[in-house]
């Protein structure tokens, strides 16, 4: 006998070895070192989703009750993956191609990024899926019952419930920390997709192993087994033909529309080589876990008391039989097979619900959108773990509701056809140009209320939420409206007639939706791009000309993608361009880019809105469309060869222009210098002058005489300081001068830095974290404080800010220590980012600043000597500048 | 990028072969669903003779030949990032 605690004690180590294995695969991934982990194998495994406690225990009891009928639910995705080159080859590469994170992603990018189809989507997905997650949490507490019970304890429905309740917390957990550790550009979990490659492969050992136990260990074999379903009660084959061709149908639907399936088909694959191995090992992964259904289920039958529940057979036939080990790994297989079902789905959900229902409502209900301050990313982060937690709390009450005593396979019918719902508008958008949102949502709304009145809303029971007299006679006595019995239909089985009746008329309100409306130019352009996306993954632009500052998206992008990563994107395309620095020349092609980037974090729609605020007005053009609805090759080509070659030309009309402009600005400057200059070295010859003719004739008292001295002395030192200023840049310049390299600690850089600039009442508050900063350097320190210390000083002179505060912050940038000093005064307008660091270039009247324009001009010679480099860093609501140490350090 | 209209009327063979490939791909999933729906026509006919036992091996067979022949069309089939229309240029 099994001790009840022997068998928690198996469980928690179970999941303390997912545990380590999803955290190691997590790690392997941050290093780059993980490729295995992508490999096609755990690209199968982890479509084994698919097959959950449902499949697990479900599968025997539905044979023990109706024979082979089971198997129509393993047909439908085996057709669907065998025939692969029709519509997954074309989901994964419109899945790459467009960013997508979710299907509600998907139909809603497709329908010109709609955001209404969006949550209409995602409404159904989370409410078809609610009966799917009960089913798991209630097979899992089923199982752990039959040991309890075995064990001597006697659950009831209190702990089964409090049970329950404890899975539903564990998975929440699992989840979110593997789930929503980082927001992801392509929504891929490393270490989740390894844990669920795991559980298939002990899923499929634990059944096939129980398998050949009751084959050749009870039955003794294949023929005495094949005899024994003979004589068994499901000998017959009758099956309903209707059911039989509906459920292939219905499995294989499901297949593409499942939220989880779509996670890890489409959003987790980013390899279309690994869909074709897949097309033939997922069915052979489906064939053996079904290979063993009908011997469990007619030794089960055969071997266990009359009444004795079917959906637990594989539990309780090695349990009669005295296998306790076999037993515990049966149970720890149906375990696997529900948690990585549950993980997976409410990632799946979370992510819709966070992209398509949350966000868009977080950033309407903030005034200014997509420009106001604040962490998108966190409140995504904690939209999709609050999401998790509450997909799996609809679960529990969902459980708990319909009391948990249905037989498996029926809960899994109801979520499939509610999910279903989702296939003609997807299907049409991929191979139908004309299908309009209009026909989506039409198609979507009808189908999901045929389902809910006819299956989901009767499943709670009858008389539970549909009174028994409106099953029977139908709403208002109109008979023809009764729910199992639409349009008079009577007779027919339930799920059949809720997918016929919904299919036929969501396919039909789809059409005929699409047919009347017309479509968005967005919506057009998207089509094309859906249905054609191999012919031109490409495509054309959705954004004509960016009306946009570079500077105002590279603040809402380092909002959703952090700050690292929008730095890159930006500087990667300054770089393509030809320019220097982070910002880059708005081009309708970075506008779309970039849209692209954001989409697969937040979501098609809410990356276009967010976009669509910054660039205003237009978005499709009429030549867009014209561009594509002529379908000519030769023109696409010929345009886009052109459209090479104007880009290069462009580039190094840019590249002429920038130089030119930095020509004329300094020429100017430096007339202006001179004269400056001379203006500079007057004033204090002047008063110099003055103040020693004054001392020369005499006869001023002695203190008069102490002051003017002092004067003149002042004087004195401001013009050496200028003089200074003036060599030190000139032998920077010509590279004379040695440097004294000095072995030190960053902190102890700016230590110094701080102290020799940060003096007085109403001092620049600093900001800094200390751990940050222990880094060893090899340089020039005193150059290097000397440059801290101009920055620090200029902070202090030129921060605008009532309280002005100066952030000194560490961090990687492109493999290289850079620290960035960011006030939070009014920032560097972006005509004059270009000059600062010339020298003799200046901002403000110099009379403010009380030198001669030389500071920054300096520091880039110094950083230049040392190996670094310092540049101006837009978009940090301040004055920002990033100083890159030498790689040395 | 192939010129649509101007497809050129005779492949070499190893293109063509990938053709074919393709079709098969294509055609497979049709032959399976029907195979898989050809035991009802079996209850039609009103062959009582044959009994679960029979239909499950009937099932398991076919679908252990789907898997190969899918094995075998997509080891060969070439995936190139544009696939359709590129081998014909």
């Amino acid at each position: 006998m099994v001790s009840f605690n022997l068998l928690v004690a198996v469980s928690l180590a179970y999941v303390a070895f997912l545990f380590i294995i999803a955290f190691v695969a997590e790690r392997q991934a941050e290093r780059g070192k993980g490729k295995w982990l992508r490999s096609s194998v755990v690209y199968t495994l982890s479509l084994s989703i698919y097959c959950t406690a449902w499949t697990f225990y479900g599968a025997v009891g539905y044979a023990a009750r109706s024979g082979l009928e089971f198997i129509t639910i393993y047909l439908g995705p085996t057709i669907v993956m065998i025939g692969w080159w029709w519509v997954l080859r074309k989901l994964v590469r419109i899945g790459r191609s467009q960013r997508i994170t979710s299907i509600a992603d998907l139909v809603s990018s497709r329908f010109g990024k709609s955001t209404e189809l969006g949550v209409i989507v995602t409404l159904i997905a989370v409410v078809a899926a609610t009966p799917y997650i009960a089913l798991q949490l209630q097979s899992v507490t089923l199982s752990t019952a039959v040991f309890a019970n075995t064990s001597g304890q006697n659950w009831g429905a209190q702990e089964l419930a409090s049970a329950a309740l404890w899975v539903a917390v564990g998975l929440t957990l699992f989840t979110v920390i593997f789930g929503t550790r980082n927001l992801d550009a392509n929504e891929r979990h490393n270490g989740i997709v390894m844990a669920i490659a795991v559980e298939a492969v002990v899923k499929l050992f634990a059944l096939v192993a129980v398998g050949v136990f009751v084959v050749w260990g009870v039955a003794g074999g294949i023929g005495p087994t094949l005899d024994l379903i003979d004589a068994s009660k499901i000998a017959e084959w009758s099956p309903p033909g209707g059911r039989w061709f509906g459920l292939i149908f219905l499995s294989g639907a499901a297949f593409l529309c499942l939220p989880r399936m779509f996670q890890v088909l489409v959003v987790e694959n980013d390899d279309e080589s690994r869909l074709s191995t897949a097309s033939w090992a997922f069915p052979l992964y489906l064939m053996v876990m079904s290979l063993f259904v009908v011997p469990i289920a007619v030794v089960g039958l055969d071997l266990l008391p009359e009444g004795s529940n079917p959906d637990l057979f594989v539990l309780t036939v090695p349990l009669a039989e005295g296998r306790s080990g076999l037993a515990i790994l049966s149970f720890l297989g149906g375990f696997s097979s529900a948690t990585s079902m549950v993980i997976v789905a409410t990632i799946a959900l979370s992510t819709m619900v966070s992209n398509h229902i949350v966000v868009p409502i977080w950033l309407s209900s903030r005034a200014g959108g997509a420009m106001m301050s604040g962490d998108v990313r966190y409140a995504v982060l904690m939209a999709r773990r609050l999401s998790i937690g509450g997909v799996l709390l609809l679960g529990y009450v969902y459980y708990r509701l319909s009391g948990g005593g249905e037989a498996l396979a029926a809960i899994g019918l109801i979520s499939f056809t509610g999910v279903v719902q989702i296939l003609p508008s997807m299907i049409g958008g991929l191979y139908w140009r004309g299908a309009t949102r209009w026909g989506a949502a039409a198609g979507l709304i009808t189908g999901f209320a045929i389902w809910a009145w006819s299956l989901f809303l009767p499943s709670f029971g009858a008389g539970e939420v549909i009174p028994q007299i409106v099953l029977d006679q139908g709403p208002f006595g109109w008979g023809w409206l009764r729910p199992q019995a639409l349009f008079g239909f009577a007779g027919l089985d339930t799920v059949i007639h809720a997918v016929l009746w919904s299919m036929l008329l969501n396919t039909a309100a789809f059409v005929i939706g699409s047919v009347l409306t017309f479509p968005l130019p967005l919506e057009r352009l998207q089509g094309a791009q859906f249905v054609d996306v191999f012919e031109h993954s490409t495509g054309t632009r959705s954004w004509t000309h960016g009306g946009a500052e570079a500077e105002d998206l590279l603040v809402m992008a380092q909002r959703i993608l952090g700050s690292t990563e929008a730095q890159d994107i930006f500087q990667r395309e300054a770089r393509r361009q030809g320019k220097e620095g982070y910002l880059p020349e708005v081009t309708p092609k970075f506008v779309e880019d970039l849209e692209r980037e954001l989409a697969g974090s937040v979501g098609a729609a809410t990356s276009h809105a967010m976009v669509g605020q910054l660039v205003q007005g237009a978005s499709v053009s009429v030549e867009d469309l014209i561009a594509v609805a002529d379908e000519t090759a030769q023109i696409m080509e010929y345009s886009s060869r052109l459209e090479a070659k104007s880009a290069e030309q462009e580039r190094t009309a840019r590249q002429l222009q920038e130089a030119n402009e930095k020509l004329t600005a300094l020429s100017i400057q430096k007339d202006a210098f001179l004269g400056q200059i001379s203006h500079e070295l007057r004033t204090p010859m002047t008063s110099i002058r003055s103040f020693s003719d004054i001392l020369r004739e005499g006869g001023a008292p002695q203190e008069m005489q102490a002051r003017h001295a002092g004067i003149i002395h002042d004087e004195a030192v401001r013009l050496t300081r200028l003089l200074d200023d003036l060599l030190d840049l000139n032998v920077l310049e010509n590279g004379q001068g040695t440097l004294s390299r000095q072995e030190g600690h960053l902190r102890d850089v700016i230590d110094r830095a701080i102290a020799a600039s940060v003096v007085g009442e109403g001092a620049i508050k600093i900001q800094r974290k200390h751990t940050e900063e222990v880094i060893a350097l090899d340089t020039d320190l005193d150059r290097l404080t000397q440059v801290f210390i101009n920055l620090i000083a200029n902070a202090q002179k030129y921060c605008t800010a009532a309280d002005p505060v100066l952030r000194i912050v560490v961090r990687k940038a492109g493999g290289r220590m850079a620290v960035d000093f960011i006030d939070n005064g009014a920032g560097i307008a972006k005509e004059h980012q270009e000059m600062i660091f010339e020298k003799f270039s200046r901002l403000s009247d110099h009379r403010k600043a009380g030198g001669a324009g030389l500071g920054l001009a300096i520091c880039r010679e110094i950083m230049i000597r040392l190996g670094g480099s310092i540049s101006y860093l837009p978009g940090q609501g301040g004055a920002a500048f990033r100083v890159i140490l030498p790689t040395e350090a | 990028m192939a010129v649509r209209g101007k497809k050129p009327v005779f492949l070499e063979r190893a293109s063509y072969r990938q053709r074919r490939l393709q079709d098969m791909a294509r055609l497979l999933p049709v032959v399976a669903a029907v195979l898989f729906v050809l035991p009802l026509i079996w209850k039609l006919a009103g062959n009582h003779g044959r009994g679960t036992s029979d239909v499950m091996i009937y099932l398991f067979a076919i679908w252990c030949g789907l898997i190969a022949v899918a094995a075998i069309i997509s080891r060969r089939l070439r995936l190139e990032p544009d696939d359709t229309d590129k081998e014909e240029s």
